[in-house]
């Protein structure tokens, strides 16, 4: 019987830009779920989604699809990336050069499907350029490009490396639906590395995060992140965008996932371990009274 | 027209075109193999492909000399085995000219592969496509500069073969005497007027070949910074 999960225990060894490092990872995924692995750069987030495209291998330990085993160092398995049904988004898009927009879906297609095509250039507002090269395209354009091809096939597997990163808010919100979407249209597993916290939240049932090629915390992406102590009634994740000092409270400026602008009073000690750039979550636990003086 | 002249030039085309079309077909999977291989010998084989860039022709015509030999064991095996006598024949000259051109294939096309982005190869495989619909739709099209300056480089290069020629070959009209031996020849008999018309004849081809690749390779220039 399918067992319907992706199971995955694996070490390697790595050399990253902060000397050698050794990413472990014992996680099981179920299938169907789309899954977020956050984490800074640098940390194993990549190396993470080549072991499961086997365009790496790890050093030892075992790599399971459902029922098909995919990776296993002691009975010597390596199953080739062909092999796998996946797509694999690069950070650097990989569009091949010598194919137009409409070549590089199609090529992805075990079987020529023109509807299909027509349609991921449809959704994917590409359907005024699919004559062109990819030379001739922006950044944000080719990411959708690479978003369509790694759809056209179908996969059973979906793997995004920063998928959304060249693209301005309008048009990521838009593609996150897309995936969301693809998702469960076509009853893919997705797995998508993302540091952007936003992102997590609005497309991931599941977040995987990673620090120093280590699992540090999975699960739900509201559980992982925040206290769970806290049981407020409105919650909205954001960044820190600027701190302002008035008389004796400050103003903090915090930005919201939908770029929405929030101000919240905190006081000196609030601000102890908090910065700009901090991710932070604004919540309010209860009604609260403010006294105003009577004419 | 000269039926010496026309026979001489007749043997460099077809050595040059021979040479090119063997190349071709043995320097794309090796290239594509150098540029893919992990394995520890790599420097020591690319090395040796390299090798004919720096050696006199007379060494490497020295060693086929000594290979073809019948009293060597290949040389023995081929003359009892096919009946083949290598040296002094155009087949023996072709070898060698091959061997002596090898570089001038391989290392373009080994250039234009490994400066292709990793990433095409692999996105291609993890669409599901082998390593051979790999090549010939994704990567050799991406390179095309680099075979346009690989093929020309080794058919010029064959053109004006000299030392190899001369040792392995000799200069036998009709079967092993090239343009390049016999502005040598007719220089040597004092006949000025035909090695001019040789000399000419060379010099102009590998102009028209050289331009060539230099405007396709400017062409690929622009066309990647649009």
């Amino acid at each position: 019987m399918e067992n319907g999960l992706i199971f995955i225990d694996i070490e390697k060894q790595m050399l990253t830009a902060n000397g050698p490092m050794k990413l472990v990872v014992q996680t099981t995924i179920q299938l169907g779920e789309l899954v977020a692995v956050f984490g800074e750069s640098g940390v194993g987030k990549t190396t993470l989604l080549r072991i499961l495209a086997g365009l790496s291998a790890p050093d030892k330990g075992m790599v399971s699809f459902g029922n098909t085993v995919w990776f296993d160092s002691e009975k010597q398995i390596n199953i080739a990336p062909q092999q796998r049904n996946i797509s694999f988004m690069f950070q650097d898009f990989a569009i091949f050069p010598n194919m137009t927009v409409e070549q590089n879906i199609q090529f992805a297609q075990p079987e020529k499907n023109h509807s299909f095509v027509a349609e991921l250039l449809e959704v994917f507002g590409l359907t005024e350029f699919r004559k062109y090269r990819p030379n001739g395209l922006s950044g944000g354009q080719k990411q959708r490009v690479a978003l369509a091809r790694a759809l056209a096939r179908k996969p059973k597997l979906l793997l995004l490396d920063e998928p959304l990163s060249a693209l301005d808010s309008e048009m990521r919100n838009a593609l996150q639906n897309e995936i969301a979407k693809a998702n469960q249209r076509l009853g893919l597993t997705t797995i998508i590395v993302s540091h952007d916290l936003n992102e997590v939240f609005r497309l991931a049932s599941v977040v995987i995060c990673i620090e120093n090629g280590l699992v540090t915390r999975s699960g739900k992406p509201e559980d992982v992140f925040s206290d769970n102590s806290i049981s407020g009634k409105v919650q909205i994740t954001g960044q820190i965008a600027r701190i302002q000092k008035q008389d004796t409270v400050y103003v903090v400026t915090v930005i919201s996932g939908n770029n929405q602008i929030i101000k919240v009073i905190a006081f000196e000690n609030d601000l102890e371990n908090l910065g700009v750039g901090d991710r932070v979550m604004v919540f309010s636990k209860a009604f609260n009274p403010i006294l105003s003086r009577l004419r | 027209m000269d039926p010496q002249f026309t026979q001489t030039l007749w043997i460099t085309l077809k050595l040059a075109v021979s040479t090119t079309a063997i190349l071709i077909l043995i320097g794309l999977p090796f290239a594509y193999w150098l540029a893919d291989t992990k394995l520890k010998i790599k420097p020591l084989i690319e090395a040796l492909v390299s090798m004919p860039m720096v050696l006199p022709p007379s060494v490497i015509g020295y060693y086929m000399l000594v290979i073809y030999s019948p009293r060597n064991w290949f040389g023995s095996w081929l003359g009892k085995v096919f009946d083949v006598r290598l040296a002094f024949s155009f087949e023996g000259v072709l070898i060698a000219s091959v061997i002596f051109s090898l570089p001038f294939m391989v290392q373009p096309l080994h250039n234009g592969l490994r400066a292709l982005p990793n990433s095409l190869r692999e996105a291609s495989y993890t669409l599901g496509k082998s390593k051979v619909t790999t090549f010939f739709r994704v990567l050799l099209p991406n390179i095309k500069p680099s075979v346009i300056t690989a093929v020309a480089l080794t058919f010029a290069h064959s053109i004006g073969e000299f030392g190899v020629v001369l040792m392995v070959g000799g200069n036998m009209p009709g079967e092993t005497r090239v343009a390049s031996i016999a502005i040598y020849d007719e220089v040597q008999s004092l006949n000025f007027e035909a090695a001019n018309r040789y000399a000419v004849i060379l010099f102009l081809t590998s102009l028209v070949l050289l331009t060539t690749i230099y405007s396709v390779n400017k062409k690929y220039d622009t066309w990647k910074m649009v």
